[in-house]
């Protein structure tokens, strides 16, 4: 679970609110998973990267689950919202991805 | 644009419950669709969306939404209990805040839209049943994005969802600038609107005046003035006539004026549920005829109202007691409340406010407002004449009777008020002052006084210890004169009786005398006239005493001359006649 690596191996947890396909929400999860490919070998929604870090992801889409956004404050689509290994919020279409690499601490 | 003309049916309207938006636009929002609310900071725009939902789940059984992008919600129901809005009580089924302030420390990586928003809206809009929403404001959702294109893109997807959403909605927009609708960043905004409303707030005159002024209305007709707007107790107001025709109750009956000459003057006193003006240079005693008029409806046991400018009640009740007027047993029983304001603390329309709201409180029989000048002249003379309509109205519809008084200085105004209150007013009386010998008297005369028969003649208004009396007025020569003056120019005219009298006595005694005289000169002459008598008595004796003479002399020689013939006597005879 806590492997040692680039990011010093701390568990990252990520979950992105998509809007079914809109335009944004498909690109940011392509970008996303690019991102997390380059670092590591693509399990589903269970991610290694690297050696030993997991990484969770879960995909909400605010079509399907339009309340829960709402609760959750998600307000514009995608947003990326990180809860480890450290607290965050992304929106946009993770376009610019080095930005978010560095926050993932990715680099 | 290319809409209108396929939309023949009316436009259907969704009242907003907010007092005088539902008059000027002949019904409220247009239902199912847009309106933009623009306005700069502090001009009520949150408020007006937030009564519009708080009246439509209160009033109109129509939840609604709120969505917040600029103020935390919590600061909103605060500011929402000051208005005794019950918002935790609608909040459980009939009202939903949505905070959807941006968060601080959001990172953008690259663009996004506002789908999730939209779809958690739905969702919820089909939850409660919503009829309503608002945006508020949409300024700071657009300074989020950042970018014209997206701001375009994402304000269209509001309004595209709005269109579909069946909800009738108010979106409020911010700007800072003197033409919102030329700027380049609202206009695709405005266009989108099926209606728009301009809200704004300046200060004139160190009085603080907001407006609301409809631009523009898809398919429907509506007041395009400029039309003043409060920020009240029960959140705003919005000052207007209404589309109401004038039909107001016209009572026969006539209730005292306090001053019985006064009653008599107007054949019976005032209407009731008349407005009466009373007009004059200060300390022509239009406030003791107010609190005459007052004292009177008090003691027929109604209630009345006294609202005052800069001075306190206390000082009221003291001055008129100087005139034997006394309101302290009616303000004991609660008959008469006296609202003592400052010109100063707000504007023409906040004092009409606070007048609504006192009216509605008390519900007097008799208004009293001295000065109206004071109340309406606070932030210009355009508000004015509409604030002293709308007093009017507002007191007609309650069958209230109305006396106001105002400040006329100088001769030059005295038969035009600047206020314009006098065509609006139903009697209208004038007091002034004459200034001659010294002396200031008050003059009181009815300009006019419609549906009655009135004096038209001026009368001298007497102030004194025992209260108020009209005097008749002494005339003469065209003149009114009063006071002492008229007690001068009375005895003037006795002298100058008296000096006639005297005159013509005079020439009495001048004609006996001349009388006299021709007595005594006839007498003079009668016995003038005797002696002659006299004197022509002794004459006739002596001719008859010479004749005698004479005839016995020719007896003599006759006698002697007895032979020669008679005839030649005769004519001897002729001779001495003639020597006589």
């Amino acid at each position: 679970m806590r492997a040692q690596l680039t990011s010093n191996g701390k568990k990252i947890e990520l979950r992105l609110y998509v809007a079914g396909g809109a335009p944004h929400s498909v690109q940011a999860l392509a970008n996303l998973k690019a991102l997390l490919d380059t670092r590591a070998s693509a399990n589903g929604d269970h991610q290694e990267v690297g050696d030993h870090q997991e990484v969770n992801l879960e995909v909400v889409d605010v079509l399907e689950e339009p309340l829960r956004a709402l609760e959750d404050g998600v307000f514009v689509t995608p947003t990326l919202v990180v809860l480890a290994p450290i607290s965050a919020r992304v929106i946009g279409s993770l376009s610019e991805r080095e930005k978010v690499a560095r926050l993932l601490g990715l680099e | 644009m290319t809409q209108q003309t396929q939309s023949p049916q009316p436009v259907v309207k969704t009242p907003t419950g907010i007092d005088g938006f539902d008059d000027i636009t002949g019904g409220g929002l247009p239902r199912e669709r847009t309106t933009l609310v623009v306005g700069g900071p502090g001009t009520g725009k949150t408020i007006f969306g937030l009564q519009t939902l708080v009246n439509g789940a209160r009033q109109f059984g129509e939840p609604g939404i709120f969505v917040a992008f600029e103020e935390r919600t919590q600061q909103i129901v605060r500011n929402a209990a000051s208005f005794g809005w019950d918002l935790p009580a609608l909040e459980k089924k009939d009202l939903f805040f949505l905070d959807a302030r941006p968060t601080a420390d959001v990172i953008t990586a690259g663009q996004f839209d506002l789908n999730a928003l939209l779809a958690g809206l739905e969702a919820k809009v089909k939850q409660m049943g919503a009829r309503r929403i608002v945006f508020d404001s949409v300024d700071v959702l657009l300074t989020l994005l950042n970018d014209p294109a997206a701001e375009r893109r994402e304000v269209y997807r509001i309004h595209e969802w709005l269109a579909t959403s069946g909800l009738t909605g108010v979106v409020s927009a911010r700007f800072s600038g003197e033409a919102p609708l030329l700027s380049q960043r609202y206009g695709f905004v405005q266009f989108m609107a099926d209606c728009v409303v301009l809200l704004s707030h300046r200060t004139q005159d160190r009085v603080s005046l907001r407006a609301l002024q409809v631009l523009k209305y898809r398919g429907s007709g509506f007041a395009e003035a400029e039309t003043p707007l409060l920020i009240g107790p029960q959140g705003l107001e919005i000052a207007s006539l209404g589309t109401t025709a004038m039909d107001y109750p016209a009572s026969e009956e006539r209730i005292s004026t306090g001053v019985d000459r006064l009653d008599a003057m107007l054949r019976g006193g005032y209407h009731r549920g008349s407005s009466i003006l009373i007009t004059g240079a200060p300390g022509t005693a239009k406030s003791t005829l107010s609190g005459a008029f007052v004292d009177a409806a008090c003691r027929r046991g109604e209630r009345a109202l006294l609202v005052t400018f800069d001075e306190s009640a206390a000082e009221i009740v003291r001055n008129l007691a100087s005139v034997s007027i006394d309101l302290a047993p009616h303000l004991a029983c609660g008959c008469l409340r006296i609202h003592a304001a400052r010109t100063e603390a707000g504007s023409a329309e906040a004092h009409l406010m606070k007048l609504r709201h006192l009216i509605e409180e008390q519900r007097p029989d008799c208004v009293v407002i001295d000065p109206l000048s004071a109340m309406i002249k606070a932030g210009g003379l355009i508000p004015a004449v509409s604030v002293a309509q709308r007093l009017i109205h507002l007191t007609k519809t309650h069958s209230i009777t109305l006396l106001c008084t105002s400040l006329l200085e100088g001769e030059s105004d005295t038969e035009a008020s600047p206020l314009q209150v006098s065509t609006v007013a139903d009697t209208w009386i004038h007091l002034s002052y004459l200034v001659r010998g010294g002396e200031r008297n008050r003059a009181l005369s009815v300009v006019k006084s419609r549906g009655t028969g009135h004096s038209d003649q001026v009368r001298e208004l007497v102030l004194s210890d025992a209260g108020i009396d009209l005097a008749d007025v002494y005339t003469a020569g065209g003149e009114v004169l009063m006071g002492t003056l008229r007690w001068e120019r009375e005895a003037e005219v006795a002298a100058e009786r008296e000096r006639e009298h005297a005159e013509l006595k005079q020439r009495r005694k001048a004609l006996e005398l001349a009388q006299t005289e021709a007595q005594a000169r006839l007498e003079i002459a009668q016995r003038e006239m005797e002696a002659r008598h006299a004197e022509l008595a002794v004459l006739e004796v002596e001719i008859k005493a010479y004749e005698q003479a004479w005839r016995k002399r020719s007896t003599g020689l006759e006698a002697r001359r007895s032979v020669d013939g008679e005839p030649s006597a005769m004519g001897h005879a002729d001779a001495p006649k003639g020597k006589i």
